[in-house]
């Protein structure tokens, strides 16, 4: 197969990238400039694509013998990924800009490009695994070690783009046997410190670089009773879930900590309480998509058990999940066998049965039993 | 064997020059020192300093040795600026050709951002020549506020010929010193920097068959500079640091080889380059070619460059296709971290941003033949085609996704 591997400069594209070569592709390595302001250095293990990593991908394709070129996504990336982000969060969703870059940059407009040049498949350093069924339909699974597993992140490619995706770390036990791997093949990148938070934010600060781009307004902090106990300088930099920054004078009255609830982006008011408030028992999502073949039920609206997971590395829940098509785009509709705390809209729910991950949408409402006043209420 | 035409990024070194090369390698000796060791290495530096100033028709003592071309015009203009600054602070001005190498635009704009200089950038045409009345209206403005000009001899892109003695002429009336980056121009083209009348000149020696680290900066003997890099005073206290004996040999013989051969070269090269361009242009009717129309008058477009702009694809996606079998060309532009960036010679000559993109040079050297035309010739309609397919950078994917509306 011809293999455009995609090298971010970072430890797992680089083996992920060996181990095509090994396996006899015909590799070549890509690394994608992302950033619009090209030419910034790596401070600590924050940021990408920059002079650094994209040296250190030349480096490691150098040492595996595959050429290597750099293409020009920042366009794609600025309107797909960074502009979604600031859209979502002022419309107070919580977004995850790292699956809307697989789902639009790496797996699209990357893939895309790929295919038209005459590459078969794009290739990148993902802990997840691809199976064929019988029929050779590509399944998205989790990987072996769980621990890194990163097909929550992927759950959102399609047949299509499954069928023409490649990750070589599917079946790693561990992270330090890759950077092991990495050390034994003589790439520089072994000990490089794994990348953490949003690439275009380098310092980590969302909160502020999100200030510098949407409208922000103070407002009113609510108790669940809709009693005013604070302000806030703007509702659209908080994350459900939070705790963090609220910077409430007085405690509440149980003493105990209390957690942003809502976000009302219309009225621009910050819901807070106590964390068991957080409790969701079901939700709803738009943009349903299946990753792979969709499963029977998919066609007949039966409900169907499986497992459902909110965030990368957050733990699933049991659930019964159906699509309702009853106005219109299908929604998907997910009970909690349990209750989950900290579910906010624009989030991605994932489903899987086993090991397999079956499809996934984007959280539009959430419902919890304690509060009923919540339906009514989404982004 | 790749199908090499990208010789004006580098060109393979010449046997005379190789031999040269290793020749004044295996001996030892710094030019600079007074005993038998020194007098030998300096012997061959003054040597090769003749046979350089020879092939740039220049006198020997206006040969300035460096590291390349990019040092020579860094010392060029800031040593021209500097010195005009000083002998009369008004003089602050810079005008400069819209198409410079960036070793004389990012040069020019660092004087504009640390020094004060004001920075005067000459528009061209469509074909990428300079304008005249553009540099007339400038002179004209502000004479004794104008430190220098600076033109290049020929596009290191398009290939096209500038008219640097009409250009020399213009800044005469006023006294005001010229320099040019000749370095694609020496060796293609009968270059004079006497007859040219520029105060300096730059000229590499690993885009005429020598090696990659030595090139010169040509000073007229009347011309201060003030000097950039400081040491031991050598070249004249201009250029301090040990010479090069070795690269400055092969530099010199390089030179020498390619002066003796220049005209037939250049006949050769010219009917290389117009079978290559007659030969796209039938592949991909599409293919805009850029510079000076062909077939183009002798001496007005660089015998062996051939530049085209591709409708509707990068030039990143053709390189691309183009190396995967073996031929190896350029986009002609410059790159931060490996990102291309529409040229801002193809933006000066009035493209628009997307035609820009699509660029790819082809240039030929003294190991082209009519197998790598042949070569260029059946790869293209192929890779256009692929190129074109994957389109434009920054184009919306159409591969349905869970975000576009895919539904099962």
């Amino acid at each position: 197969m011809r293999v455009l591997a995609a090298m971010s400069g970072g430890v797992d594209s680089a083996v992920a990238a060996a181990r095509a070569v090994e396996a006899g592709h015909d590799v070549v390595g890509v690394h994608l400039a992302l950033s619009r302001m090209p030419g910034t250095l790596r401070t600590g293990s924050r940021g990408c694509c920059t002079i650094e990593d994209s040296r250190d991908a030349w480096r490691a394709c150098d040492i595996l013998g595959i050429p290597y070129y750099v293409w020009d996504f920042s366009e794609r990336f600025k309107e797909d990924v960074v502009d979604d982000f600031v859209a979502e969060y002022a419309a107070g969703r919580t977004p995850n800009p790292c699956m809307r870059c697989n789902e639009r940059i790496k797996f699209a407009a990357l893939l895309e490009k790929a295919l038209a040049l005459g590459f078969d498949a794009v290739c990148t350093g993902h802990y997840a695994k691809v199976v064929q069924d019988p029929d050779g339909n590509p399944e998205l699974h989790r990987a072996a070690d769980w621990a890194k597993d990163q097909s929550y992140v992927l759950g959102v490619l399609t047949h299509e783009q499954l069928k023409h995706s490649l990750f070589p770390l599917a079946e790693t036990p561990s992270k330090a046997e890759v950077r092991a791997e990495a050390e034994r093949r003589g790439l520089s990148v072994a000990n490089k410190p794994d990348s953490h938070d949003i690439c275009f934010i380098p310092d980590g600060d969302t909160r502020g670089w999100l200030e510098k781009r949407i409208e922000m307004s103070e407002g009113d902090i609510l108790d669940v009773d809709g009693e005013r106990i604070g302000s806030h300088s703007g509702a659209n930099a908080f994350t459900v879930g939070q705790r963090r920054g609220l910077k409430l004078g007085t405690p509440a009255a149980d003493g105990k900590p209390r957690f942003v609830l809502e976000i009302r982006p219309k009225q621009n008011e910050v819901v807070v309480g106590p964390e068991h408030l957080l409790a969701i028992d079901e939700m709803r999502g738009i943009k349903v998509s299946w990753a792979g073949l969709p499963i029977p039920e998919a066609g007949t609206g039966e409900e169907f058990d499986c497992m459902a997971q909110v965030r990368a590395h957050g733990d699933p829940v049991a659930a019964r999940a159906r699509v309702d098509t009853s106005d219109g785009a299908p929604h998907l509709v997910v009970r909690l066998v349990e209750p989950m705390r900290g579910v906010a809209p624009g989030q991605t729910v994932v489903l899987y049965q086993g090991t397999r991950v079956l499809g996934q949408a984007t959280i539009d409402s959430a419902r919890s039993a304690l509060r009923p006043d919540l339906a009514a209420v989404d982004g | 064997m790749p199908v090499y035409v990208d010789h004006a990024a580098t060109t393979p070194i010449s046997a005379p020059a190789l031999a040269a090369l290793t020749l004044e390698l295996s001996r030892s000796g710094n030019p600079s020192s007074l005993h038998g060791s020194g007098r030998r290495a300096r012997r061959s530096v003054e040597d090769s300093r003749e046979t350089v100033a020879a092939a740039a028709g220049a006198h020997a003592s206006e040969v300035i040795f460096t590291s390349g071309g990019t040092e020579a015009d860094n010392l060029a203009i800031k040593g021209l600026f500097w010195a005009r600054r000083s002998a009369d602070a008004r003089r602050t001005r810079i005008l400069c050709s819209a198409i410079e190498h960036h070793a004389v635009q990012d040069t020019v704009e660092w004087l504009g951002r640390h020094e004060g200089a004001e920075v005067v950038w000459l528009p061209v045409d469509s074909a990428g020549v300079v304008s005249l009345d553009a540099l007339r209206a400038a002179l004209a403005e502000a004479p004794e506020r104008t430190a220098l000009v600076t033109v290049m001899w020929a596009n290191n892109e398009v290939g096209t010929v500038q008219p640097v003695e009409a250009v020399v002429a213009e800044a005469a009336r006023y006294g005001i010193p010229v320099h040019s980056d000749a370095v694609q121009a020496f060796c293609s083209l009968p270059v004079s920097f006497a007859a040219s009348g520029l105060a300096t000149m730059a000229v590499s020696a690993h885009k005429i068959g020598g090696p990659v680290g030595v090139g010169a900066l040509l000073v007229r003997r009347d011309v201060v500079l003030t000097p950039v890099q400081h040491g031991g005073g050598q070249e004249r206290d201009i250029r301090s640091g040990t010479l090069d004996g070795a690269g400055i040999a092969a530099f010199a013989a390089a030179a020498d080889d390619a002066v003796t051969h220049l005209a037939a070269e250049a006949q050769r090269l010219a009917a290389l380059r117009d079978r290559l361009i007659d030969g796209i242009g039938r592949e991909v009717p599409d293919a805009v070619l850029r510079g000076v129309g062909h077939p183009a008058r002798p001496g007005a477009r660089l015998p062996g460059n051939a530049h085209f702009t591709f409708p509707g694809c990068e030039g990143d996606s053709l390189l691309f296709l183009l190396d995967l079998v073996g031929i190896e060309s350029s986009t002609g532009s410059a790159c931060t971290a490996g990102v291309p960036r529409p040229s801002h010679v193809l933006l000066a000559m009035g493209l628009a941003e997307d035609e820009a993109r699509g660029a790819q040079r082809f240039s030929l050297g003294h190991t082209s033949t009519d197998g790598d035309v042949d070569a260029v010739v059946a790869a293209i309609g192929e890779a256009y085609k692929r190129a074109r397919k994957a389109g434009m950078a920054g184009h919306a994917s159409t591969i349905q996704t869970a975000g576009t509306g895919f539904s099962s």
